[in-house]
């Protein structure tokens, strides 16, 4: 159903999306995030652990009376800026997560932050794996598929 | 770990390419799967405006008539209606003349795939039709692509129970979406719209439609109930309409 004449609405188009390096920077985010509250959580009485990856921070965080403790998570570096998550412990388990620091160079990126950060918080609490499952994008032919990032992600599943 | 299954296929569909990933899936999801396919390669057959022979085609060269169609032809002309109606005449599957009903065909049938993985018992299905995705249970990360560089994304809509994501963008080769008022391209042409809701039917067809109106389409998607949408514009600004979390 896809030639390129006879079709008013929704002709074809296609992206060809080669390379997974600005969705690596993407999901990068995560790993730091989780590795941070999960280390905190098992460990409350040592000090954070530091991620081995690429974070240009250690963790830190304080703690209360009450047993409410927050947790700053690494800095890491993506491809809007900077990104620092915060997140609060009640009684060992996740109760809050908070942007600390988000990239602000211009409107786009403050746009994109309104839309993306809620997500990438949620994901946080609900401590997800960092792999995206799936892509939407303009829709591609045979093939574009070839070359989509879809198809390395239908590959990689096996 | 519980004898889950997996199921992942590949299948080239309606001129692209369908993607569909089935997390705990038993025997009858199993078989679901290729019930699935076998009815969209149907649909491909019977939607297809490049078959002469397709119930479509046939239908608007005046030589079926619509109470020979098969129910599904019936379903969609309806949809098609109500999504005209619904986008003030934005979304059209009648300009040209003829009724084509293909800006809404692959969208519907994607969620109807999904729907019948479903209730074949599966805990959680991931259809994405050519880059439609139609999502049932389970949790999902569906990444938006990035449509001014190749590779990236914009964001990641973390999915939980049904949801749908379609995004509508130019084409590399001509454009592919045009006013229905005009026939031409957008005015203000957004680079990618990418809208969010329940059905993957109406997601679809409201991005066609958002991306027809170009940079006008940000008020009538906020009117929207429960539809959240995600717009990247010529110049590389984004704006998103809907509840935000």
């Amino acid at each position: 159903m896809n030639a390129p004449s006879s079709r008013p609405l929704r002709r074809v188009l296609l992206s060809t999306l080669t390379t997974v390096g600005g969705v690596l920077l993407l999901l990068g985010l995560k790993p730091h995030v989780t590795t941070g509250a999960a280390g905190a959580v098992t460990q409350s009485a040592a000090p954070f652990p530091t991620p081995s990856a690429s974070g240009t921070s250690p963790t830190g965080g304080s703690s209360s009376a009450s047993g409410t403790r927050t947790v700053e998570g690494d800095t890491v570096q993506t491809r809007y800026g900077p990104v620092q998550l915060k997140i609060t412990l009640r009684a060992g388990k996740i109760s809050a997560v908070s942007a600390v620091q988000l990239p602000d160079q211009n409107p786009r990126d403050q746009e994109i932050d309104n839309f993306a950060v809620p997500q990438l918080t949620q994901e946080a609490l609900a401590a997800q794996s960092a792999n995206i499952d799936t892509v939407s994008g303009a829709t591609y032919t045979s093939q574009g598929y070839i070359q989509s990032l879809q198809s390395a992600l239908d590959k990689a599943g096996g | 770990m519980a004898a889950e299954t997996r199921l992942r296929r590949v299948e080239p569909i309606m001129g692209t390419v369908f993607s569909f990933d089935v997390r705990g899936a038993g025997p009858r999801a199993t078989a679901a799967l290729e019930d699935a396919t076998a009815w969209l390669h149907h649909m491909d057959e019977v939607f297809s405006t490049y078959r002469p022979d397709s119930q479509i085609s046939r239908l608007a060269a005046g030589t079926l008539a619509l109470s020979a169609c098969s129910p599904d032809v019936w379903e969609v002309l309806r949809l098609c209606e109500a999504a005209e109606r619904r986008s003030d005449g934005w979304f059209s599957a009648r300009y040209a003349g003829a009724f084509d009903p293909t800006g809404l065909v692959k969208g519907w049938a994607v969620e109807r795939a999904a729907a019948m993985l479903s209730s074949a018992g599966a805990d959680a299905v991931c259809v994405n039709g050519g880059g439609d995705v139609q999502v049932h249970g389970g949790r999902w990360r569906i990444g938006v692509t990035d449509p001014l560089r190749k590779g990236g994304l914009v964001t990641v809509v973390q999915a939980e129970g049904e949801l749908a994501v379609a995004t509508s963008g130019p084409a590399e080769r001509g454009c592919h979406i045009v006013d229905p008022h005009t026939g031409r391209p957008p005015a203000a042409p957004l680079a990618s719209l990418t809208v969010i809701c329940r059905t993957l039917t109406d997601a679809d067809a409201y991005a066609t439609a958002g991306y027809a109106m170009g940079d006008r389409a940000r008020p009538w998607l906020e009117s929207l109930p429960g539809t959240r949408s995600f717009a990247i514009t010529a110049d590389g600004a984004a704006w998103t309409t809907g509840e935000q979390r």
